[in-house]
């Protein structure tokens, strides 16, 4: 059955059928024929204060729900304020899907007024593309997009839309089925890869799971655990991972890589074996590759065989979704266990005392001004596991994956792969849409909120009251760290001065905030409580802190993790260990 | 660093290109040659590109490669498994005087002449990388004025072809709703 209407039309019923409930945007000439059938759409449209929010709502929105999150623009400028959302989802492998205006196909390389080629520009961080001039290919190109997107290794997918195709008439067919001949995501993991994965397990002494983003992907928390329990042995979530394992849980040692924690840290390097579970070696993760647990052997498990001896060897390469591999690794190791017991005691005993000598902690600033790591642990502790937390780039992100204690997956949202300082306000937008009922606190840099503030108006005007908790150092206070550590304490241009310019009270109520401030420890209680008690309005509070905190331990960038750092000038004390 | 060949069937759709050629740049794959054209189904073309594989192994160079959706098949032709060969057009100086000389040259290496005039002779040869390598060493000391090369195409030994195995495509049932759960 089919109906003639416009292209715009067609491509909103391409989005209803897609299943699209929200979108993030903002109109302009090229797209406006869409608009005209969106505001008759069952599908809420969000009207955003920059592009950059829309594709950065649309993945705090796909990141909390694990549906496909939508934004759309128009072309030129409008495209290309999209760019850094679309490869920050890129990265941090996000399904998504941009939808822009394209200028007539007819103007289509004359450099017509707000002519972007942007299918060009996105193709190094899209997952696919389409520049679609031909009305009767919007809803084939909606459909193969969201499958695109969604599955496999999820990314990103721009549909690029030329304005006539929008305006002339078309029939809407929505494709009963798609033919992908170049794309056959590998779901089903080949039963001889678990087979030689669980025999490789049984013959270590020393096995980690080191389990990265996929997992939350895949939803494979619940067989994670059960593999986890199973084996007995060290958990180590990255940056993209917290959460895919409780912090509770005695197993977990915490976060590695380069602000990690001396037992995650220590646990992969002096592994024999990384059971690597949807995680792709990232240097942050690795440190020097040539000296990252040199002893060990590789399970790596992932969906994308490309992520496969990228940058390490596997010894057992394991393609498939993830939450399928572990359901079939449990059993297979089953069997081996039943044929010999592993005996991991010793090194759990040896990685449990590493652990126990050097938790996280921080020193509490001589002066008596406020932590700033204290405040994230106190945000943590009152709020609790079941909200959802949302970081910008910095110092602040880095503490809010240490001291936040996650025990849910889906609940850690942050920019882990492009490091997008702006991240955290629009992407907290788009978490509060996915999940209206659910605290979302965004933890956030005054650096970086300076970048996307603007989008708390359209939280303001849209009921969407999300929390925004300002780590005010007054800095680029990760730079800033590098400058202290690397650079002889020359501070270039790293001081925001954001104690005095801008008053971020002033600015929160400008924009139709409740706005906070708390700059002394005994206060930061209450107003966490006061913050958590509004839920009709977005509230900021400018927590005001401590200059010079640093994130520790750390692992300076190109050096081995035997180099790791718990203090400025000092290392754990390896001579009284033994592993 | 070795070098490889590899055959590549890509859907024939715009920006196909672009893509590949995209993606060893910014993978900093060096790549010797890249020839792309139809195919004996229009729907597909295929390139035959020519890489140095140095820091990256050539597994990984497929598997990026195969990670464009466009890209259908890949398929790595082995020199003794396979028939390959390149074109050149070559101009060079060639007067009465010296034309014995060149004449001998363009039977050993089965070149012809496609165009002549006072000083110049137009050259056409076709042959794997050596003997194109060989015949221009040859034919250097006339002076090579202009020469203009394509890239290496190449085609599998015997009776199998490439197409019969990749195009065996199940498609994809459209979920209901699109954002339902591909993957679980
Ligand atoms: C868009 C962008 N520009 C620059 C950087 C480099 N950078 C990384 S962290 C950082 C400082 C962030 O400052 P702030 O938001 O105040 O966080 P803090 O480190 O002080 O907690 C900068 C400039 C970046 N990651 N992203
Ligand atoms: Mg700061």
């Amino acid at each position: 059955m089919s109906k003639k209407m416009s292209g715009a039309s067609s491509l909103v019923k391409s989005l209803e059928s897609a299943g699209v409930d929200v979108m993030f945007g903002i109109p302009g000439g090229a797209i406006l024929p869409a608009y005209d059938p969106i505001f008759d759409s069952s599908i809420r449209h969000i009207l955003v204060r920059h592009e950059q929010g829309a594709g950065h709502a649309a993945t705090g929105y796909a990141q909390v729900t694990g549906r496909v999150g939508v934004c759309i623009a128009t072309s030129g400028p409008g495209a290309t304020n999209l760019v850094t959302p679309l490869a920050d989802a890129a990265m941090d492998s996000v399904p998504m899907v941009a939808i822009t205006g394209q200028v007539p196909s007819n103007a289509i390389g004359t450099d017509a007024f707000q002519e972007a080629d942007i299918r060009g520009i996105t193709m190094p961080f899209t997952k696919h593309n389409y520049l679609i001039t031909d009305p009767d290919q919007i809803p084939r190109a909606i459909a193969e997009a969201f499958y695109i997107a969604s599955s496999g290794r999820p990314g990103p997918v721009l549909v690029d839309i030329a304005k006539d195709a929008l305006q002339k008439e078309t029939d809407f067919v929505w494709p009963k089925e798609l033919s992908l001949p170049g794309y056959r995501p590998q779901l089903e993991p080949v039963n001889q890869s678990i087979l030689d994965a669980a025999a490789l397990i049984a013959q270590s002494s020393k096995p980690v799971l080191y389990v990265g983003g996929g997992a939350i992907k895949a939803n494979a928390s619940k067989e994670l655990l059960q593999l986890a329990e199973l084996l007995g042995v060290p958990v180590v979530t990255t940056l993209m991972a917290r959460g895919a394992f409780p912090d509770s849980h005695p197993l977990h040692y915490g976060m590695p890589g380069m602000h990690g924690t001396v037992g995650a840290v220590t646990a992969l390097q002096k592994s024999d074996l990384l059971i690597t579970l949807g995680a792709r070696f990232d240097d942050r993760v690795t440190g020097k590759l040539s000296t990252f647990a040199v002893n060990a052997k590789v399970i790596h498990a992932d969906i994308d065989p490309a992520e496969i001896g990228k940058n390490r060897f596997a010894d057992v390469p394991v393609v498939g979704d993830l939450k399928r591999t572990i359901a079939a690794l449990i059993p297979a190791v089953k069997a081996e266990f039943a044929k010999k017991a592993p005996d991991y005691s010793a090194w759990n005993a040896s990685m449990n005392k590493l652990r126990a000598t050097y938790p996280l902690g921080y020193d509490l600033p001589k002066d008596g001004s406020l932590s700033p790591q204290y405040v994230i642990e106190r945000l943590s502790a009152i709020t609790g596991p079941e909200a959802i937390y949302v970081a910008g780039v910095g110092q602040h992100q880095m503490w809010a994956s240490q001291f936040v204690k996650y025990e849910n997956p889906r609940t850690w949202l942050n920019s882990g792969g492009l490091g997008t300082m702006g991240y955290a306000v629009p992407a907290a937008m788009g978490a509060k849409v996915g999940a209206p009922d659910t605290p979302v606190w965004a933890i956030d840099g005054d650096g970086c909120f300076q970048m996307t503030n603007q989008e708390l108006v359209t939280c303001a005007l849209n009921n969407i009251p999300i929390k925004v908790a300002i780590i005010n150092n007054e800095s680029l206070g990760m730079v800033r760290q590098w400058q202290t550590l690397f650079y002889e304490g020359r501070y270039s241009n790293t001081s925001l001065e954001s104690k005095r310019v801008p008053d971020f009270v002033k600015l929160a109520d400008a924009m139709g905030c409740i706005g906070l401030t708390c700059d002394r420890p005994e206060d930061v209680d209450s107003i966490i409580k006061k913050a958590n008690s509004i839920n009709d309005q977005p509230v900021v509070v400018d927590f005001r802190v401590f200059k010079d905190a640093m994130v520790w331990p750390m692992v300076a960038a190109g050096t081995s993790n035997d180099d790791i750092m718990i203090a400025r000038e000092m290392a754990p004390d390896w001579d009284s260990q033994e592993l | 660093m070795s070098k490889h060949t590899l055959a590549v069937l890509v859907e024939n759709s715009p920006g196909v290109l672009a893509r590949v050629a995209g993606l060893f740049s910014r993978r900093a794959y060096n790549i010797d040659s890249l020839a792309v054209g139809p195919t004996e189904n229009p729907a597909i073309s295929r390139m035959t590109i020519v890489i140095n594989v140095e820091s990256h192994s050539l597994e990984q160079v497929i598997r990026q490669l195969d990670k464009l959706v466009n890209v259908i098949h890949i398929a790595e032709l082995k020199p003794s498994e396979s028939v390959q060969a390149e074109l050149i057009l070559v101009k060079i100086s060639a007067t009465s005087k010296n034309r014995f000389d060149v004449d001998a040259v363009l039977e050993t290496y089965d070149a012809v002449i496609v165009d002549e005039s006072a000083e110049t002779l137009t050259i056409e040869a076709t042959g794997d990388a050596a003997k194109i390598s060989d015949l221009l060493n040859a034919l250097e000391r006339f002076g090579i004025r202009e020469l203009a090369q394509s890239g290496l195409v190449g085609i599998e030994r015997g009776s199998r072809s490439l197409a019969e195995r990749t195009l065996s495509v199940q498609s994809i049932p459209t979920a209901k709703s699109g954002q339902a759960d591909y993957q679980n």
